[in-house]
């Protein structure tokens, strides 16, 4: 009976630690589907994070914090598309730029406003998005089997969580049954061609970029007004960066990225349980070696599983019309 | 674009395109200094006064500036091999972990041989640490961008537990090791102008400084007077060419991250031998990532690197002088200043290129008249 409570409390945990890989996973894969490398979720993501605890801890109202986030995610998802696509700079090297300044400005806005050391307001919990109980979860609690599973694991997630779900598929049609999402494969494959046929690459790309920001922004705010209630610095802690890996792993597909987000997800929970856990055969580990169990699984997978990679044809080229 | 970008003399394009990226980054963060309410010429007056103003200032600007020289050239390196190392952070923990190890290993014996051993220790572990990624990268096509960041992330924990565990100082509470054996440990430059008849204040400045500057001149013996290091830029330039030419780019792929990494991994020397004498949790302080700022200033050249470097360590020591006379500006601040550094000089060098070769192109034609 211990055994089923540990499954249904790692799988609750697993959601809920997968919805921002998951959101800044459809964004990194929406901009590399246009063609540009985006290694600034990880900033974006925390730049996010950092405005919608702001707004929200201003306003009161985690709706603002969601705008907010949002804001600042697309303001600097248009700022590494001006380099990308425009200025047609490196773009690795665009994104770890975004990234160290927001490391950078977040904390000093922070300090600034709020005189806490570089972190937001503690949020309450109006102010934030916090869990919501679906109808008859307590009704249903003591039914055995679908009981704990409606009520733990479907119920009483936030509301970006439950947002998320809808966003999947959201993002799957836009990109493989609209003529938009079309041309936006198509723009990161063969830009040429698109040229050809009369479609603006820079607009197309602008607009990948656009979309990447608002996922992102999602993504930022679940961080510190729906799984925390504030922000703190460097939050995000590589995961944007995992988000990527997961990408990459999901082959650049969406029901891939997502079973691949859902993986971290679950080994991050894992490690959360495993931390002072005896274990059979080999005892107790130290809480330094399960803190790294995701990041050594994403090289493992990175190493191991991906195969081939068939990243998209053009991403990371700059577009040249002239040439 | 290309064919505008001959037009350009050498001192625009390596001294005049810079310095215009440079005041776009500073220019941007003197809006947000005036943004927090503060003057940003007095913020500006407070870091070069910090900076270059008394000689434990500047001493301290050295300090700082010599683990930039480590990571710019360890960033550089592999960057001309064609690949983006952001794992030098954690090469540089793992360097320090490796010193740390071989200073006690050998135990109290002649400091010459106690310092070799630390070289020895901080470059090895600093190149194994590149190592597996670069494999990685070589032989199963692993992005090393990622990879390095997740060893960044490993590194820590790895730091970590040394520190709480079996390294930690006997009887102690930090996440710090013992102090160092008597006989591992730099001469500090006071020293040494001490030595003969030139005095100058005490200070964290040491000698690791001209081992840095000794190992800028190695890399551009390397790159660009030995067989190897053209080997290695035709591989960064255009692998396919050096496949067809017959050298093998996985192979330079793994040797030129192992010197990279070698070389983020002496920064302990400075930081650890140098200064603090024991081993400390999270001592690279994001030296690491500076690293990539530094080599895109100095146009990855190691002349522009110690340049670079040296900006950066009057901005690191005149930002610490800013934050204590200004309680408004934190050291983050200077994380954000170098942030839009890599921005305007490195993702958006080419933003006055243009503007610049046509102001050039019109000079030109006046002169041709």
């Amino acid at each position: 009976m211990e055994f089923l409570a540990d499954i249904v409390l790692l799988t609750d945990s697993t959601f809920r630690i997968a919805t921002p890989l998951i959101l800044a996973a459809l964004a990194g894969l929406v901009a590399e589907r246009s063609g540009i490398v985006d290694i600034g979720l990880e900033g974006k993501m925390l730049a996010a994070a950092f405005a919608a605890a702001t707004a929200a801890a201003v306003t009161g109202s985690p709706w603002m914090g969601l705008i907010a986030g949002i804001g600042a995610s697309v303001v600097l998802a248009l700022l590494h598309g001006y380099v990308a696509i425009s200025q047609r700079g490196n773009q690795i090297v665009s994104g770890m730029a975004v990234n160290i300044a927001v490391a950078g400005i977040a904390p000093t806005l922070a300090n600034f406003w709020f005189r806490k050391g570089g972190q937001t307001p503690l949020l309450t919990d109006e102010s934030r998005f916090s869990a919501i109980n679906l109808p008859f979860a307590e009704a249903l609690q003591d039914v055995p089997l679908i009981g704990p599973f409606y009520s733990e694991i479907i119920s009483g997630h936030n509301l970006i969580t439950y947002l998320t779900v809808l966003l999947i598929p959201a993002t799957g049609w836009m990109l493989y049954k609209t003529r938009f999402g079309l041309r936006l494969r198509a723009v990161g494959e063969n830009p040429e061609a698109v040229d050809t046929a009369g479609i603006s690459v820079v607009l197309l790309r602008y607009q990948a970029m656009i979309i990447a920001g608002i996922l992102c922004g999602f993504a930022g705010t679940v961080l510190s007004t729906g799984l925390g209630a504030g922000f703190i610095r460097d939050m995000s802690a590589g995961k944007g960066f995992l988000a990527l890996a997961a990408m990459i792993f999901g082959k650049w597909k969406p029901v891939p990225t997502l079973l691949a987000c859902l993986l971290f997800g679950f080994v991050d929970a894992l490690q959360g349980r495993l931390q002072g856990v005896e274990l059979p055969v080999l005892g107790e580990i130290p809480v330094q070696f399960t803190m790294m169990l995701p990041y050594v699984l994403t090289v493992i997978i990175l190493a191991g599983f991906v195969g081939k990679i068939q990243a998209p044809r053009a991403s990371g080229i700059p577009y040249e019309k002239d040439h | 674009m290309s064919v505008a970008d001959n037009k350009l003399p050498w001192w625009a394009d390596s001294i005049l395109l810079p310095v215009l990226n440079l005041l776009a980054a500073f220019l941007v963060s003197g809006l947000v200094i005036w943004g927090l309410g503060e003057d940003p010429y007095i913020a500006l007056s407070y870091i070069v006064e910090g900076a270059f103003g008394f000689e434990e200032g500047i001493s301290y600007t050295f300090y700082y500036a010599t683990n930039f020289v480590f990571t710019g050239l360890a960033v550089s390196l592999a960057f001309h091999a064609g690949h983006f190392n952001i794992g030098g952070e954690g090469q540089a923990m793992l360097g320090g972990l490796g010193l740390t190890l071989a200073v006690f290993m050998i135990g109290d014996v002649s400091p010459l041989l106690s310092v070799f051993f630390a070289i020895v220790g901080a470059a090895l572990f600093g190149a194994a640490w590149a190592y597996i990624p670069a494999y990685l990268q070589a032989k199963r096509g692993s992005h090393i961008v990622i990879t390095t960041i997740m060893f960044n992330f490993i590194a820590s924990a790895l730091l970590a537990y040394f520190l709480v565990g079996p390294l930690q100082r006997p009887g102690g509470q930090m996440p710090e090791s013992a102090d160092f054996p008597e006989s591992a440990s730099l001469m500090g430059i006071h020293e040494l102008l001490a030595a003969v008849g030139i005095s100058f204040e005490e200070g964290p400045m040491n000698v690791s400084l001209l081992i840095a500057l000794a190992c800028a001149v190695g890399v551009w013996f390397l790159l660009w007077r030995t067989r190897f290091g053209y080997e290695l830029r035709v591989v960064g330039q255009n692998p396919n060419a050096a496949r067809f030419g017959g050298i093998s780019v996985s192979r330079m792929t793994i040797v030129a991250m192992m010197i990279s990494g070698a070389l983020a991994g002496m920064m302990g020397l400075n930081e650890l031998l140098g200064e603090q004498h024991r081993l400390l949790g999270n001592f690279t302080l994001g030296y690491g990532f500076v690293g990539i700022a530094v080599a895109f200033m100095g146009r990855n050249h190691p002349v522009g690197i110690v340049l670079a470097a040296l900006l950066f360590g009057a901005l690191y020591q005149g930002g610490a002088e800013l934050a204590f006379e200004m309680p408004t500006i934190t050291r983050d601040l200077i994380v954000m200043i170098q942030g839009l550094v890599i921005l305007f000089a490195g993702a958006m060098e080419h933003m006055f290129r243009k503007p610049v070769t046509m102001l050039f192109a019109r000079f030109a034609e006046r002169k041709a008249v």
